[in-house]
């Protein structure tokens, strides 16, 4: 046995509380240096090339938002539903469904619909990731199935029908046999910054970006003021006073399930139609898992979210820098996030318990 | 104090991170007698207990056992000192025998069949009837009480701790019980009664101890002491008493036709063609031990758990059986359940976020948004009204003791103005002023013409606050009876099952 044990606190520190993710965050930092000294590299040349060169020019910056951007959008929405206890981690596979719905129409109706052929792709895309998360939300709130399970696995089911796509019907006919689209006309593609704002020339910035911005501030409403918001909180904290009070826990599962995969679906509108510019059968980094660590580094809270979210991404591009620059393997970014992500749930375990050495008494 | 006592304790003292429980507590058990240890809830009667029963260690005192110091510091070198206790919630495993759940306790092993005649011995001996190969989850809850005891004596206890034993049981069972406890008293042991319950203390105990507040306060006879004198040793000031009034019923305002449901759980018990109704301005009570149909009969009524046939039940003659809890509260049903943390509030929120999780309907819920600065307005006035002791409306729910909880609920549901209030166990757990405060108002409700049915486990609250009165047993219940009609002794009767089948339960 262990010479400690775990004692619940009676009164976690509110302070505490909220300094988790920050001191979470540092905790990654320290360790993370430490392992770049333990691969022989300096620490401080390796802090700044892991976390200041990415955004020291336009072009950093721009990728550090074009990252930020759907992690933050995914993560807002699944927040609203782990807040009502409701675990969607298919987020990746409703990513997909948007990333299809909107590839669809910009292949199929971008010579007709002209100006209208973006909006549609953004209802589109919108609709799709909707639309799968539904058959969770089916699954679950009629059938009783786990929903953590059911979404974890249509994601699989979701990336073999992207596949599908891309290596049949959809294959681009010129494209030498590579399992992609045609690439999207500019009707069907978000409008670059670099098109009104100089300073991004050449970046690949798009106006996706706004899709988030827009949807962070409807994100606090929606959980600070709205009475829906309120009921899936209590649906959350305590499913037995949302019974009692009238709460239907299906409307509760669908709403929430609905809103993720909404947010997921834009996410995937946002890349087919932003840098990707087609759809391709390996196009995501994983923005669908990621974004589950960016809700709960984001406390679950609609402007704890788009920090984290900015955090990780800043993980996801000093990665890459640094195999870049110092030579290092490509797994240290995924390092980095386990880094954050076990501090992260260490560091909420220590806020609600302490260390207790065994035999002693117990003040 | 007598010099050859059994247990002794001098200055007990234990703090938990938010309360002091204990605060320099003297306690002397002698061989042989029947000791009540008397307090309201949150008195520290359970922590002290639990020390005894070596479950929690004490910050300080001392403890003597058999005239010698002693440190127990586990339950199980309390039981092989011979200290044994039979705890308010039991500790038995449903799904097996009575046998097997003796045998899980005991240190020693022994084959199931030779323990079951010891058990058949010990249970004889007590006047405790107990089937060793019966299955527990068949038990009533008496039954269950005796394993408990008889899974004690095997044990050959010095002492038993008895930790509020009569809560679930009816007037006859707690007779036994009492005759059992006498004979073992007669024979030497002592036993520790834990009770809050006055007239039985004054019944069957030799020596009390009043505890109040985590403090010692004094050590009485109650056998010479009145009860209105306990009870302001208990609660330290002057008894509370409720103010009746004559009553007045009108129309029927909610009516039961037929009602049936399947049990919940394996374990639950199903309702069988229950009718019943309830008048505006009559306060109707619904007695019986938990775990004979009160828990769906409560689900049915509140919506939990529609019912397949909506005009099973019917609201001023409106059938809403199907209707979900928020329909029939809009329809003027409220409902104080019985789990007050984590069902009736949601714990981690404030008194007005918990006013607005069933108040949305008093003009807190704007086009979706929610106007908190209404819901803190509802919340202060129930604080004010209801006189709950709290941080004000931004309290945490969890933050408030049970009682004053209880207030804000019972004066959120009633704020609401219904026409039909159903409140389950309403001060169960509850201290004494609060449940004064809870029963008058509920008086007061049917002044008012509002219909009340009250679902209680406690025959004295029932008799003391009720115009009538029905009793639930086996997923059924009694006839009706005008509570100035009928005495404790028949209800207690009907409790363990005996009334007459297929009566019609509603004379009105």
């Amino acid at each position: 046995m262990l010479p400690f044990q775990l004692v619940r606190r009676a009164v976690p520190s509110r302070a505490m509380q909220w300094l988790t993710p920050v001191l979470a965050a540092a905790l990654t930092l320290v360790v993370g240096l430490a392992i770049f000294a333990a691969l022989g590299q300096d620490p401080v040349r390796a802090f700044r090339v892991y976390f200041v060169d990415p955004i020291s020019d336009a072009n950093g910056v721009s990728e550090l938002l074009l990252k930020a951007s759907p992690l933050c959008l995914i993560a807002l929405g699944l927040a609203i539903g782990f807040r009502a206890n409701v675990w969607n981690i298919g987020a990746e596979g409703q990513m997909y469904l948007g990333g299809v719905f909107a590839t669809g129409i910009a292949i199929h109706f971008q010579e007709h619909w002209g100006a209208w052929t973006l909006p549609s792709m953004i209802l589109a895309g919108a609709i799709g990731g909707m639309l799968w998360a539904s058959i969770t939300a089916f699954l679950r709130a009629q059938l009783n199935a786990n929903e953590i399970l059911v979404s974890l696995m249509l994601t699989y089911v979701a990336d073999l029908l992207v596949k599908y796509l891309v290596f049949g019907p959809w294959r681009d006919p010129n494209g030498n046999n590579f399992p992609i689209t045609v690439q999207f006309a500019d009707d069907a593609l978000f409008p670059l910054f670099a098109s009104w704002w100089e300073w991004f020339e050449g970046t690949r910035l798009n106006a996706s970006l706004f899709i988030t911005l827009v949807a962070i501030p409807l994100a606090w409403v929606f959980v600070k003021r709205t009475f829906l918001g309120f009921k899936l909180a209590v649906a959350g904290l305590a499913p037995a006073a949302a019974r009692y009070a009238g709460y239907s826990e299906k409307r509760a599962i669908w709403v929430v399930l609905l809103i993720g995969g909404a947010c997921a679906g834009l996410a995937g509108v946002s890349e087919v139609a932003g840098p990707l510019g087609q759809l391709n059968d390996r196009w995501t980094p994983g923005y669908g898992f990621t974004a589950i660590i960016v809700a709960a580094l984001g406390r679950l809270s609609p402007l704890g979210i788009p920090l984290a979210a900015l955090l990780m991404a800043l993980l996801y591009i000093g990665g890459e820098s640094a195999q870049i620059s110092l030579q290092l393997p490509r797994a240290i970014a995924l390092v980095f996030q386990g880094l954050l992500l076990m501090f992260l749930l260490g560091c909420e375990v220590l806020v609600n318990f302490r260390l207790h050495r065994r035999g002693a008494a117990l003040a | 104090m007598s010099t050859g006592a059994l247990l002794r304790l001098r200055g007990i003292s234990k703090t938990y991170p938010t309360v002091k429980a204990l605060d320099g507590v003297d306690l002397a058990i002698d061989p042989g007698e029947i000791h009540a240890v008397l307090g309201e809830n949150g008195a520290g009667k359970s922590t002290l207990m639990k020390i005894i029963y070596g479950a929690v260690q004490p910050d300080a005192g001392e403890i003597e056992w058999q005239g010698a110091p002693a440190n127990v510091t586990s339950p199980a070198e309390a039981r092989a000192r011979g200290i044994g206790m039979v705890f308010q919630h039991f500790a038995l495993f449903e799904s097996v025998t009575v046998v097997e759940n003796v045998a899980l306790a005991l240190a020693d092993r022994m084959p199931l069949k030779q323990l079951a005649q010891r058990v058949g011995e010990v249970s004889a001996r007590y006047g405790l009837p107990v089937k060793p190969w019966q299955y527990v989850h068949d038990l009533s809850v008496g039954e269950r009480q005796r394993v408990e005891i008889v899974r004690c004596l095997l044990q050959s206890p010095k002492l038993l701790i008895m930790d509020e034993p009569t809560s679930v049981l009816t007037p006859q069972a707690v007779d036994q019980l009492f005759e059992t406890l006498r004979a073992l008293a007669a024979e030497g042991t002592a036993i520790i009664y834990v009770s809050h319950k006055l007239d039985e203390i004054r019944r069957l105990c030799d020596r009390a101890t009043i505890l109040r507040g985590g403090k010692y306060i004094t050590e009485v006879d109650p056998k010479q002491t009145s009860e209105g004198s306990l009870a302001e040793l208990m609660i330290g000031r002057t008894f509370p008493h409720t103010q009746r009034r004559a009553h007045h019923s009108g129309p029927v305002a909610l009516e039961l036709v037929e009602l049936s449901a399947s049990g919940e759980g394996p374990f639950g018990t199903p309702l069988r063609g229950l009718n019943l109704r309830l008048h505006a301005g009559e306060v109707l009570g619904v007695a019986g031990i938990s775990g004979n149909g009160q828990a769906e009969f409560l689900a049915a009524l509140s919506g939990e758990s529609p019912v397949a046939d909506a005009r099973a039940v019917a609201l001023a003659g409106e059938p809403i059986g199907q209707l979900d809890p928020g329909e029939r509260r809009q329809r003027g049903l409220a409902f104080v359940p019985e789990e007050r943390l984590g069902r009736g509030a949601v714990p981690s929120m404030s008194l007005a976020q918990n006013a607005l999780l069933t108040g949305y309907g008093q003009g807190m819920v704007r086009h979706g948004l929610v106007d908190a600065t209404a819901a803190t307005g509802f919340a202060a006035a129930c604080i004010k009204e209801y006189d709950v002791r709290c941080g004000g409306p931004a309290a945490p729910a969890q933050s408030l003791s049970g009682g004053n909880l209880q207030k804000f609920i019972v004066g959120r549901e009633i704020g609401q103005r219904p026409k039909v209030v159903v409140l389950a166990q309403p001060t169960w757990g509850v201290d004494v002023a609060a449940s004064a405060l809870i029963r008058q108002r509920v008086i007061d409700l049917a002044v008012q013409g509002v219909a009340t049915l009250v679902v209680s486990e406690d025959l004295g609250e029932i008799l003391e606050i009720c115009d009538r009165v029905v009793v639930m047993a086996g997923g059924r219940l009694s006839p009706v009876r005008d509570v100035s009609a009928t005495s404790a002794e028949e209800i207690g009767r009907w409790m363990a099952g005996g009334f007459p089948a297929d009566a019609d339960a509603t004379p009105h």
